[in-house]
């Protein structure tokens, strides 16, 4: 017992070795005395009792749950933009929760606060007349938008979501480093952060009582689902689309919460009324949570140039017919400046100071203020007073500690030149935070980020949200360089917390009404999914014959071979190349119709698709006619097999599946009716028969169905006839069929729509035909027939 | 004075445009002790399916429309009857500048009204160093705001020249000001940038513009279609004065005001354009006729 302990202890001595807390900066394991604040104690002692092998093992969990999930974040560079995996650093930051509970006191102070600016700024206008805040901040503030001044939001409230990133100060106490009132993003990532630390350290953390986030969803989520009243309209989230450098995010919450997700395209206004266009028509939303700033949202009064926007939006808005998550023009809060008048407006309006100070700033427009700054600016950073970038992003101009980004000295004039243009802030020393590096603990500055969302309880705060961690020890400061990392932040209490998940809460009804209307935009995305991956697959068998043929007999001049080159060369491949790029671009296109409804789909189909190819253009460059390209074929049809198997074993039949599945069944009824048509064509050399059957994959189906070698009936018969063979035209033809039926017409439409009619005739002609009623003319007349499929469909749903 | 006022602005796609939404401000404005509308009429064709009347943050009426379905043509028409009121005789009571921004730092007001919506930077307009530093010789004598404002306005008119070929509606003030030509709205863009850099509110007006001279004067420029020019605030005591830049001239009894706000953007005849592959063609036909 005493021997154990006294590993512990070792283990513990060994753990914090290379720790230092850098003088006059506040620390978040030790305390002012340099003792270890007791919130850590039970953590780190279970911690150090890992060996470096399972301390390794343990990170690699983490970094493999995000890998596997998928997320990323978009980051852009000086050319280009990547995706980026998201930069976890493995171990949480721990707070007690007696300490949390006055953060929470004083961003629910906060939020309130801005939300009564908010109405001002957007309604009386008083803080100006009044003289707390200079007209200036809204006459010069490029995100407080004059066509929302006197409007209303719906619901009376103008925020509804928040995010706050807070700092500890040299003296132990909070502050507010700034305020994300327009749209803020990493609840998600939060929550992804969460999930990845808990597989990291899974035994550690269900023994440190750790509050759980689900509870803060749940409340958030039945807020907006409140929101809606009455009316069965519909609660969606607005996304500027998959470029934007946050969409994993927007996709994971639509898919957590189960709400719509939705791009400007998706929506047009009717009337003063905001709708989405679904493949059941045009359907009411009254509650959108925009995941885009308010500039893009209106190309007929805002941002002219905006292709992401819906046009009469904030009509919709002054109509008062949608809630919008936050209030439009709410960016207005986030300028650098306003942190200069908070004490002020706190005091005017609330009557007392706040209560978690925000990071002192002075505004550069009055004459005392520039005074001081010009004093005081070896303390100071000085940046453009009407950006709303982080307080750790900074412009070209920006001035720390008197120096320019290229380290000159800087003529203090230049603040008076400037003048209202420029804000400065006070340069903080913000809290150094453990971080694990080679298996020991360094200190690393960081500061917090805290989300709020408004519920009809009041304002709840996420009990956790995340830290960013800098990668350096070399400065304290605020200004965070590129490149840092994020933890999980645990507040841990005495007692065990209650467990809950968001899944128990689910109202039945609720989460089945949300999820029957799908954009039109993801159902032509789900479609070209289902086509582009069974393209690739018809493509990779067809080119498997090839390469077998060419291995049985070594050589490419035979009239088989020739025949199937020509036929390959239709379909936009060199039979000469060995893995052709036409093969390899449906892939890329199935990945990226794939990559715009990542919200609809699962993980690890995603990864399938991913890794097929990935498969594909590693081994392009070196595969080899013959033998060689057949096997790899073989390999890609294993793992596309994996990838349809997922999706259709997997997926949930609602109408996202149907139209995934319309768009399969579509493309192979068509691709084997061409098929079949060559090769049965009267000029088709011997061998072409076995290559239909093959082609079909119907090899096993033949024997057992017909004791003769193939012929020209059996394969059209298999081929096209055979309503159980589900590698037949008849058998997609009734596939189609029985979707159409499911899905039913759009709204406001035909019952008989043009798709259905087409497909009943197609269908009653080819149930009711022989083989022998199809010579090569009567053939191609199916063939043309199977390819009118796809736009009929694209005109009754897709537009 | 009476005028007689009509325009028509037709689009005419190649290929069917997208349904469409657009905000029209094209219609002379009623403005107690400086013009009167007596009667005026706007018609649109196709009738759109949804047709809205409101007004804009400026105070500005416009007329919202939408269209359910693609369109090849639209046409919209106005006709008006106006009495233009004699100005005020000027009497420059205007500050210095440097009284002009103490008025200004003193002047603690945000309605629609301020004169602070003027003085930053706007959609159109931005901060352009190279004009500021050419108002600032331009103006180096003048001693009050006014004074300033007209010199402005009467520099831009000698050193650009009114050529309708050379920029479009979209040109960037920074493009007009390096080819020193364009038409009433980059003179327009030209004097507000150059005003709001020396720390004059400034502003943009749309209108229209007699068509034919009174006897022995000559004919204005941007009589053919609609018209734009400027405004500057002078103060408390003097207000918003406004100058035709392309003309040379103080605005007055041959301008009629439709619209008042920052820059084209807030004011632009016809906003949101229709989507199509096609190309367009747009038209305008304008028409000020003195009747009495």
């Amino acid at each position: 017992m005493a021997d154990t302990a006294r590993t512990a202890e070792d283990g513990l001595a060994e753990l914090l070795r290379d720790y230092r807390k850098i003088p006059g900066v506040a620390d978040e394991l030790l305390d002012g005395e340099g003792e270890l604040r007791p919130v850590w104690t039970s953590f780190l002692t279970e911690l150090a009792a890992l060996s470096p092998e399972e301390l390794a093992l343990a990170q690699t969990r983490g970094s493999q749950y995000l890998h596997d999930a998928g997320v990323f974040f978009r980051h852009y560079g000086p050319d280009d933009s990547a995706e980026r995996e998201w930069p976890l650093s493995h171990l949480p930051l721990l707070i007690d929760t007696r300490e949390w509970q006055q953060i929470e006191a004083g961003l629910v102070e906060r939020a309130d606060l801005l939300e009564r600016v908010m109405a001002d700024f957007y309604g009386s206008g008083n803080l100006v007349t009044q003289g707390v805040v200079p007209p200036e901040l809204l006459a010069g503030n490029p995100e407080w938008l004059r066509p929302m001044v006197g409007v209303r939001p719906r619901s009376g409230h103008f925020l509804h979501f928040l995010a706050f990133d807070i700092g500890r100060g040299p003296d132990n106490k909070w502050w507010v480093l700034c305020d994300r009132t327009q749209a803020p993003s990493g609840a998600g990532f939060a929550l992804e952060t969460r999930m990845a630390t808990a597989r990291s350290f899974a035994g550690i953390m269900s023994r440190s009582n750790v509050t759980r986030l689900a509870r803060f969803f749940r409340q958030f989520r039945d807020a907006l689902l409140d929101l809606r009243g009455k009316d069965g309209s519909r609660v969606s989230i607005l996304t500027p689309g998959p470029l934007n450098d946050t969409y994993f995010e927007h996709a994971y919450i639509a898919r957590y919460l189960g709400f719509l997700l939705v791009q400007g395209e998706d929506l047009v206004v009717h009337n003063g009324r905001l709708m989405v266009h679904t493949v059941g028509g045009p359907q009411p939303v009254s509650v959108l949570w925009r995941r885009l700033d308010s500039g893009w949202m209106d190309p007929l009064e805002l941002e002219e140039t905006s292709q992401i926007g819906t046009p009469g939006l904030l009509g919709a808005l002054r109509a008062g017919t949608v809630d919008m998550v936050n209030a439009v023009g709410s960016g207005a809060l986030e300028i650098r400046a306003l942190m200069a008048f908070m004490p002020r407006i706190a005091e005017h309006l609330n009557g007392n100071p706040l209560s978690m100070p925000n990071i002192a700033t002075w505004w550069c427009g009055g004459p005392a203020a520039r005074d001081y700054v010009k004093a005081n600016l070896d303390r100071m950073t000085v940046d453009q007073a009407m950006a709303t970038g982080l307080p750790f992003e900074h412009g070209a101009k920006v001035v720390i500690g008197g120096k320019t980004a290229d380290g000159a000295d800087v003529n203090p004039a230049w603040i008076d030149q400037e003048a209202g243009t420029l804000a400065a802030q006070e340069i903080v020393s913000l809290s150094t935070a453990p971080a694990l590096e080679d298996g020991r603990l360094v200190a690393r500055p960081m500061s917090l980020r805290v989300f709020l969302a408004r519920t009809p309880d009041g304002w709840q705060v996420m009990p956790g949200g995340f830290a960013r961690i800098g990668n350096s020890d070399e400065s304290a400061d605020i200004a965070m360089q590129q490149g840092g990392a994020v933890s999980d932040v645990w507040v841990v209490s005495d007692k065990p917390p209650t467990a809950e998940t968001l899944l128990k809460q689910q109202a039945p009804d609720q989460s089945r009404r949300q999820m029957v209307a799908l954009p039109s935009r993801a159902a032509d995305n789900l479609f070209w999914l289902g086509r582009y991956t069974e393209r690739a697959e018809q493509k990779i068998r067809m080119l498997r014959g090839y390469h077998l043929r060419l291995a049985e007999t070594g050589r490419a001049d035979l009239p088989l071979s020739e025949y199937l080159a020509e036929y390959l060369d239709i379909l936009g491949m060199d039979a000469a190349e060995p893995l052709p790029d036409a093969m390899l671009e449906d892939v890329r296109a199935a990945i990226r119709s794939a990559g715009r409804i990542r919200d609809r789909f699962s993980v690890d189909g995603w990864n399938a698709l991913a890794d097929l190819q990935r498969t594909m253009e590693r081994m392009a460059p070196r595969l080899t006619a013959g033998d060689d390209a057949a096997r790899a074929m073989s390999v890609y049809l294993r793992k596309i097999s994996g990838f349809t198997g997922l999706v259709h074993e997997n997926m949930y039949r609602f109408t996202g599946w149907r139209f995934l599945s319309l768009g399969r069944a579509m493309e192979r009824a068509w691709a084997t009716a061409n098929f079949v048509t060559s090769f049965t064509a009267p000029d088709a050399p011997e061998g072409s028969y076995d290559l239909a059957i093959e082609a079909g994959d119907s090899i096993m189906t033949h024997r057992r169905r017909f004791v003769a070698a193939t012929g020209r009936e059996t394969v059209i018969d298999l081929l096209l006839l055979d309503g159980m063979n589900p590698r037949s035209v008849l058998y997609q033809l009734r596939a189609i069929h029985e979707h159409l039926d499911t899905v039913g017409p759009p709204e406001h439409g035909p019952r008989m729509t043009p798709i259905l009619r087409h497909v009943l005739r197609l269908e009653t002609d080819l149930a009711t035909a022989t083989a022998a009623d199809f010579d090569h003319d009567a053939m191609i007349e199916i063939a043309n027939r199977s390819a009118e499929l796809s736009g009929l469909l694209a005109q009754s749903y897709l537009r | 004075m009476l005028y007689d006022v009509s325009l028509t602005i037709t689009y005419e796609y190649d290929t069917a445009a997208d349904a469409g939404r657009h905000v029209l401000r094209i219609v002379p404005a009623d403005l107690p002790g400086e013009q009167r509308v007596i009667a005026s009429s706007l018609s649109i064709k196709p009738e759109p399916t949804e047709r809205i009347t409101r007004r804009d943050f400026f105070d500005n009426a416009c007329v919202e429309i939408a269209y359910d379905a693609p369109l090849t043509e639209t046409e919209f028409r106005v006709t008006a009857r106006v009495e233009r009121f004699e100005p005020v005789p000027v009497f420059d009571v205007s500050p210095s500048l440097e009284g002009l921004y103490q008025e200004l730092a003193n002047l603690g007001a945000i309605d629609n009204t301020a004169p602070h919506h003027f003085r930053f930077s706007s959609e159109r307009v931005g901060h352009h160093p190279e004009i500021v530093a050419w108002a600032r010789e331009t103006t180096a004598g003048a001693r009050t705001a006014y004074a300033a404002a007209q010199a402005i306005c009467d520099a831009v008119h000698r050193d650009l020249t009114f050529d309708p070929e050379a920029t479009m509606v979209d040109t960037a003030v920074d493009e007009a000001w390096k080819l020193k030509r364009g038409v009433c709205q980059d003179f327009t863009h030209i004097s507000i940038a150059a005003l709001r850099g020396l720390g004059i509110p400034a502003g943009y007006v749309s209108g229209y513009l007699r068509t034919i001279p009174p006897e022995g004067e000559p004919k204005l420029e941007g009589a053919d279609a609609m018209h734009a020019w400027v405004r500057a605030w002078c103060g408390s005591d003097m207000g918003w004065m406004e100058f035709d830049p392309t003309n040379a001239m103080p605005a007055g009894l041959d301008h009629i005001v439709v619209a008042r706000g920052r820059d084209y953007f807030d004011l632009a005849p016809v906003k949101g354009a229709m989507r199509t592959a096609g190309s367009q063609k747009t038209k305008q036909a304008v028409d000020v006729e003195e009747v009495g």
